[in-house]
């Protein structure tokens, strides 16, 4: 059973990237693709609860399932189809038809590399994983061929391999450092790893940690490796930019957790908590001060996703079965909302032919739906009850209170507040600022665009008021497989 | 342990390797001609296959001269052609503009040896290795490592900052080969396929910017900030 959903997971956007490639018309491959991103839709929810009970092994065990790689399954598998589903509409304005079948290709075949690195049970080809991610996203961030776009994806793919190839320095190290005890030949899965890393040399360890962090801190966007993002999400066309914010920083992210449990039962001390929660807390700060003076729609959005995996990082940095269990819900809700605001960037990017906030006036006027359902996303984006992200970001606070980085509560609850006033003056502004264009002509959205961002807001009012209780032992049972933290 | 019982000869021979490599990053570093920087990549690429055949006789590795024999095909040959070809289209020759004069960039590349020396030796105190050919690898590893950070910094040719990717991982590969021979194959046999789809992202990449940007400097990718 589990196989087959397995098998569901990869074949399915490989049969969407292969029948992209084989027939040239743009309506069949949009087609194929969102019937590939809801096949791995329906097919994550029950592996879901299959994944409990321990990590499940395949394929000579180079394939593990266990609750977290689910959960960001999950949260990967949600983005694509919202974005599958988007894209049928945004791709269409673009009026690149005979590109779409490549686009969608790619589209699949990003998606297919982000639904098997959480898979991945060895370290090493995780990492290559990873990598592949970023080569193949690349071409996404390129794809409208513009200047601009060319320009962010050389920034992307030069700076995330760079930072990412620390990452395999790291890995290497841990090799070596898990080598002088194992012996010379071993496979280094995380289970491995975590069992022999009390008897790894400390010195190795921490330089083998502090690589992996930055190396895939890169790829996560932390502060201050965060340079490529801002860039890349906001070049990259509306649905690449969901993906790349809402899945593909997950991704890296279960890859920093899973190496923190690692060297978390090797007795380094506080040291890779607070490393995390130091990062966490400078991405928080840099996001602020680039939200509060930001002149670009999505810009504005991708900083926001530096502020995120900066509470992600403070989530895991705090530990404890409470600041796990705020990660995990964060990353989820994270998910929904960053794909909601892109989507609606991109609809009124369309709609005004700028991304320039200060070229975007009277939202409500022009896009009354499409407005409204974006509104609703900054307020829940930036943390405001009564949504999602208010109840986790209030569980990582509570995580923090209790563990010995109290500063960083404080810090990140000021930081909050200072992007909660700074990215809604921008939405008022655009809002409700009624000096340049007055001209408000209802336009009609086509209801792909529409669509996925109710199918997005409405789990996350949900969840903002309801915190379901079998989803909070799931949270729990991560929590017990990632150690506890401190 | 194979580093602690190695013979005199086999320890001689991985040193003299690795460290000819390191010499090789210097040339890299030192020159403003694109075609130099490739040929010192080349035959860096082919000391490294020679390193991986070496380790395999001495240390008893015969799935070692399979990968020697794959690098020296991917990052000997076929790496080195690609890259080739990317310089025959865009008929740049050399580094126009560069941040910091070869001279003083040899100098930044000799500090940042020093300081991987220091790191790697106290590790390798750390660990009771200390004088053994252990300690060089990581030494070479890290400094591989920070001068082709160095040359992502101050290089703005497009060829230049791949090829400083390239000695990025040609420090990882150089290391893994001296200090875990035995990671399973499947690892390396990926992360050289790995490489050569980076390099095709790479040429991809380099005719978009020919085509829309319009010149492959670095320097003129600066409408994006804030």
């Amino acid at each position: 059973m589990m196989t087959v959903l397995l098998l569901i997971l990869v074949l399915a956007p490989t049969a969407a990237v292969v029948g992209c490639l084989v027939q040239r018309s743009a309506r069949v491959a949009e087609m194929l693709n969102l019937a590939a991103a809801s096949a791995v839709f329906l097919a994550v929810l029950p592996l879901l609860g299959l994944s409990l009970g321990g990590p499940h092994l395949y394929w000579d065990g180079y394939i593990v399932l266990d609750p977290a790689a689910a959960w960001v399954l999950l949260c990967t598998a949600i983005v694509y189809l919202l974005a599958s589903i988007y894209a049928v509409g945004y791709m269409r304005l673009l009026g690149e038809e005979e590109r779409l079948p490549g686009f969608y290709a790619l589209f699949a075949g990003f998606a297919l590399t982000m639904l098997c690195a959480p898979l991945m049970n060895n370290v090493g080809v995780y990492w290559i994983m990873i990598e592949l991610t970023t080569l193949v996203s690349t071409f996404l961030v390129g794809f409208e061929l513009g200047r601009e776009s060319i320009e962010a994806a050389w920034k992307y793919i030069i700076v995330v391999s760079a930072g990412i190839s620390l990452a395999l320095l790291g890995t290497v190290l841990f090799y070596w450092g898990g080598s002088l005890v194992l012996g010379p030949t071993y496979d280094m899965t995380w289970a491995v790893l975590r069992e022999v890393a009390p008897r790894i040399n400390p010195t190795v360890l921490t330089l083998a940690f502090l690589l992996v962090l930055v190396g895939f801190g890169t790829k996560v966007g932390l502060a201050p490796m965060h340079t490529w993002l801002p860039d890349a999400h906001s070049e990259g066309p509306a649905p690449v930019s969901a993906m790349l914010s809402g899945a593909l920083l997950n991704t890296a992210m279960l890859g920093i957790a899973r190496f923190v449990s690692v060297v978390d039962v090797a007795h380094l001390g506080p040291m890779p908590h607070t490393v995390l929660v130091a990062l966490g807390a400078f991405s928080l700060f840099v996001a602020a001060l680039f939200i509060v003076r930001q002149e670009e729609i999505k810009r504005l959005m991708a900083y926001s996703s530096v502020e995120h995996m900066g509470v992600l990082a403070l989530g895991f940095g705090f530990g404890g079965p409470l600041g796990i269990a705020g990660a995990l819900y964060h990353m989820l809700n994270h998910s929904l909302n960053k794909s909601l605001m892109f989507f609606g960037a991109g609809s009124a990017m369309r709609s005004y032919g700028s991304k320039e906030i200060r070229k975007i006036r009277g939202v409500f006027g022009r896009l009354p739906v499409t407005g409204a359902l974006w509104l609703a996303g900054a307020v829940a984006i930036t943390g405001a009850p009564p949504f999602g992200l208010f109840l986790s970001e209030i569980t990582i606070l509570r995580a923090g209170l209790g563990g010995p980085n109290v500063w960083a509560v404080a810090v990140m609850v000021v930081l909050l507040i200072v992007i909660f006033i700074g990215f809604l003056a921008h939405f008022r502004r655009m809002y409700f600022d009624d000096r340049g264009d007055t001209s408000a002509v209802g336009q009609n959205q086509s209801g792909w665009c529409v669509l996925p961002m109710w199918l997005a807001l409405i789990p996350l009012l949900v969840l903002g008021v309801w915190w379901p209780h079998a989803l909070w032992q799931f949270f729990m049972q991560i929590a017990a497989q990632l150690g506890g933290g401190s | 342990m194979p580093i602690s019982h190695l013979t005199p000869l086999a320890s001689s021979l991985f040193s003299l390797l690795a460290i000819i490599s390191l010499v090789l990053v210097f040339v890299m570093l030192g020159s403003r001609w694109l075609k130099d920087y490739l040929l010192a990549f080349a035959v860096e690429s082919w000391l490294i296959a020679a390193l991986s055949a070496t380790v395999g006789y001495y240390g008893h590795y015969p799935e070692l001269y399979l990968v020697a024999i794959l690098t020296i095909l991917f990052r000997g040959l076929l790496l080195p052609y690609l890259i080739l070809r990317i310089i025959r289209r865009l008929g740049v020759e050399r580094e126009l503009h560069i941040a910091m004069q070869p001279s003083s960039s040899l100098v930044a590349g000799a500090l940042l040896v020093i300081f991987a020396f220091v790191v790697s030796s106290h590790l390798g105190a750390q660990l009771g290795l200390a004088g053994t050919v252990a300690v060089l690898a990581l030494t070479v590893m890290l400094s591989m490592k920070l001068i082709g950070f160095l040359m992502l910094a101050v290089r703005h040719q497009a060829i230049s900052q791949i090829l400083g990717l390239l000695v990025l991982e040609n420090g990882i590969f150089l290391g893994t080969q001296i200090l875990v021979p035995g990671m399973p194959l499947l690892l390396e046999l990926v992360i050289l396929f790995d490489l050569l789809v980076v390099v095709a992202s790479f040429g991809v990449l380099v005719r978009y910017l020919m085509t829309h940007v319009g010149s492959t400097d670095s320097r003129e990718l600066k409408r994006l900030v804030g």
